[in-house]
């Protein structure tokens, strides 16, 4: 018997064989490598889709009237854009490819509480994404909403609303499946000696994550479910003609929308949490701070969603509470910059590729998070509100910080994960032409968005054109960028150096086992003594 | 031996989480239908007069016998929990089986319940309610969504408590190892516990 552990121990989890071949052996695998791979392979297809979704609308803007798509198109563009971006990528992303993959690893466990439920909430992905992009090819044209399915439009509307809404609603519960798992996993599978003020800063930040999960899912699941039955069945309760009050839906929808925004961003502060100390060779400055900076962002978070409809129609108390209240959850955000920056004060600092992703979140998240503060702030909103500036704000904090902490992670975890090592340099000349059309493409936005720019038109002004051509040029630009760092990643899976245990010298549990790891990670279950930024 | 025909991972085994990630799993469940009770308490707000009359339009009585069923049910349940750590497999089975035929049963009023309704044109997009005032439109939107809903969960939880049947009667499930049984009682208390909140507020309420 322990002769068989130790020798299966030895193979890696990419080339044990199990019960099934091929594909198979990846699809119906309760390994979490195996599915946080599933995931980071189906993302990549979607957000490749989505990505180029957008490219296309930025193409369209390039000029004023109709460049290459009508009014139509370009809306069932921004809506499958934004339903792919956010319900099929942002919010699962950081916790179902790096949570799934890093979580049991990092404390210590050899799978996750419930490694079925991980494989079927794989499979809802699927099904979800699936009945989705459905939408594209059945029934009466694509959905034309935008992903937020406001009502009355969304029951009004002729397009194929049904399977959006529906394939959103069916996402949900693979969001509260994972969500589910990981917390049973941290309360019961840590390592000896793991106390919760010794757990690692990343799978504290999925913790907060899946408690947002689990309790902000299932609200837009009920509202989503009632535009299903109020487009069916005609009963009215967000139609004004039948009794219903369509600001009511928006509520709904933002008490879970709001929440799933700190979905998309508290992984993404728990990798950047990881980076730092790594290649500053110091420990984490703050550590409890971060901590409960972490749970007071997740807290704080779900009283804040009004202040999506300061323009719809609301008290003037309600008002100036969202109001507060959003300026208030700045605050944990703000004490995480300081952390890390203060982590980097005198440090010995070894400038690598994931370094320099999390230096580039930096800036853009404290971009975002700023231009943040000046739509919180009432009378700014009035004027901003769904122009231009909100795009750009909205894409600095999700692409900014998700998406380049998404990046980040991937360069910092792909030895682990495959084994080898990827072309540093030309990650780094990516990363850079990357970085330099993202701030192209978003930051005349901002500018648009001030001097009068609504969102989501096809077609604009004369006066708006300069900046236009700038944005659309930036967008090209980063889309060279994407090509470059995604086609480096996936020819180094096969072709890359062969990478050590621990190339970047860190000190968490991950690298402490064989890359790529074995099928059940570790030999014996560690037992832990010491902080998990030990650098002294 | 070779590796290929070892289990890769033992099994984990592991009551304490298995039923943390059922309460956590009722808790989305409670938030779920949480939805749904701001919006009728919105609507009720709203509409108080027109709430007032159409809740007279539901049968008490038919309402009262249903709650009645489901607390004897969620009492059986209980008690077959409490057969199988007696290692009395057989009492398990007929407590579990009375469960099922009070679901059965609670379902057999709600449909007789809908179908006196719709007979009497009331059901979304009728003319009778059309013509009837917003606060009764929403009411009954809400009603049959709402009690439509907690019935789909009824249906679902008898799936459940059906296939935990099989278990114990294959004796997968037995008095050391029951955490099965205990996470489809907890299921079931859940299906109970929404009914108590729909019953006052559709029936009760006038």
């Amino acid at each position: 018997m322990s002769e068989t552990v130790l020798q299966h121990n030895q193979v890696s989890y990419l080339e044990y064989q199990g019960r099934f071949k091929g594909l198979f052996a990846w699809i119906f695998s309760t390994d979490h490598k195996r599915i946080g791979l599933l995931y980071l392979y189906s993302m990549l297809v979607l957000f490749s889709v989505a990505a180029t979704l957008g490219l296309l609308m930025k193409i369209e803007l390039i000029a004023p009237g109709k460049t290459i798509m009508d009014a139509q198109t370009y809306n069932s563009f921004f809506t499958l854009h934004g339903i792919t971006m956010i319900f099929l990528i942002v919010v699962p992303g950081l916790p179902a490819v790096f949570g799934n993959f890093f979580l049991p690893i990092m404390i210590g466990a050899k799978d996750v509480a419930f490694p079925k439920l991980n494989l079927l909430s794989w499979w809802i992905y699927i099904l979800g994404a699936l009945v989705v992009l459905s939408s594209q090819f059945i029934g009466d044209g694509p959905p034309d909403t935008g992903w937020t399915f406001y009502a009355p439009y969304s029951f009004r509307t002729g397009t194929n609303m049904l399977p959006a809404v529906t394939g959103a609603f069916i996402l949900g519960f693979s969001s509260i499946a994972t969500g589910l798992n990981f917390i049973v996993t941290i309360h019961r599978m840590r390592a000896p000696g793991m106390a919760w003020m010794k757990m690692p800063l990343f799978p504290w930040a999925l913790y907060g994550t899946a408690w947002i999960q689990v309790l902000a899912t299932p609200i837009v699941g009920v509202t989503l479910l009632m535009i299903v039955l109020e487009r069916t069945l005609q009963i009215g309760f967000f139609d004004p003609a039948l009794g219903g009050d369509p600001i009511l839906y928006q509520h709904l929808f933002w008490i879970y929308s709001h929440p799933a925004v700190y979905i998309m961003i508290l992984p993404a502060m728990g990798v950047i949490s990881e980076i730092i100390p790594t290649f500053a060779r110091k420990t984490i400055f703050g550590y409890k701070a971060i901590v409960v900076s972490t749970l007071a962002i997740a807290f704080v978070g779900y009283f804040v969603w009004g202040h999506h409809m300061f323009t719809s129609g609301m008290s003037g108390t309600a008002l100036y509470t969202f109001s507060i209240l959003t300026f208030l959850v700045a605050i944990p955000s703000a004490i995480k910059i300081f952390n890390w920056v203060a982590t980097l004060h005198k440090a010995s600092i070894d400038i690598q590729t994931p370094f320099l992703w999390a230096l580039c979140f930096l800036f853009v998240f404290m971009i975002g998070g700023l231009s943040g503060m000046v739509l919180g702030a009432l009378s700014a909103n009035v004027h901003l509100h769904d122009t231009a500036f909100v795009v750009a704000h909205f894409h600095f904090i999700v692409f900014g910080g998700t998406g380049f902490a998404f990046f980040g992670a991937l360069h910092y975890w792909y030895p682990k994960m495959f084994g080898r090592m990827y072309d540093k340099g030309w990650a780094n000349i990516g990363l850079a032409i990357f970085f330099t059309g993202f701030n192209t493409l978003y930051l005349p936005m901002f500018y648009l968005g001030m001097i009068g720019m609504p969102r989501r038109y096809y077609d604009y002004v004369e006066e708006f054109h300069g900046p236009n051509i700038v944005s659309s040029f930036g967008a090209m630009l980063m889309i060279a960028g994407l090509i470059i760092i995604i086609t480096n990643l996936i020819r180094s899976a096969r072709k890359g150096e062969i990478a050590e245990a621990d190339p970047w010298k860190g000190k968490t549990l991950e690298w402490s086992i064989a890359s790529p790891p074995t099928l059940e990670n570790f030999d014996e279950i560690p037992v832990v003594t010491k902080q998990p930024y030990d650098y002294e | 031996m070779t590796m290929n025909d070892h289990v890769h991972i033992d099994e984990h085994r592991d009551d304490e989480g298995a039923k943390t990630g059922m309460w956590i799993f009722i808790f989305t469940e409670l938030l779920l239908f949480g939805g749904l009770f701001i919006v009728y308490s919105v609507y009720r707000y709203l509409n108080p007069l027109a709430f007032h009359l159409a809740a007279h339009e539901l049968s008490t009585f038919t309402g009262t016998i249903n709650t009645v069923i489901l607390l004897v049910s969620s009492m059986t349940i209980a008690m077959s929990i409490s057969a199988i750590q007696y290692k009395n497999k057989k009492l398990t089975l007929i407590l579990m089986g009375v469960t099922l035929f009070l679901a059965f049963l609670f379902l057999v009023n709600k449909y007789f319940e809908w179908s006196g309704k719709i007979s009497h044109g009331i059901y979304p997009g009728s003319t009778i309610l059309q013509e009837a005032s917003r606060g009764e439109i929403l009411f009954f939107g809400l009603y049959y969504t709402m009690t439509g809903l907690h019935a789909l969960h009824i249906i679902i939880g008898m799936a459940f408590i059906g296939y935990v049947m099989r278990l114990v009667a294959k004796d997968k499930i037995q008095h050391d190892n029951f955490i099965i049984l205990e996470n489809s009682g907890l299921y079931w208390h859940l299906v109970d516990l929404i009914w108590i909140f729909l019953f006052p507020l559709f029936y009760l309420i006038t």
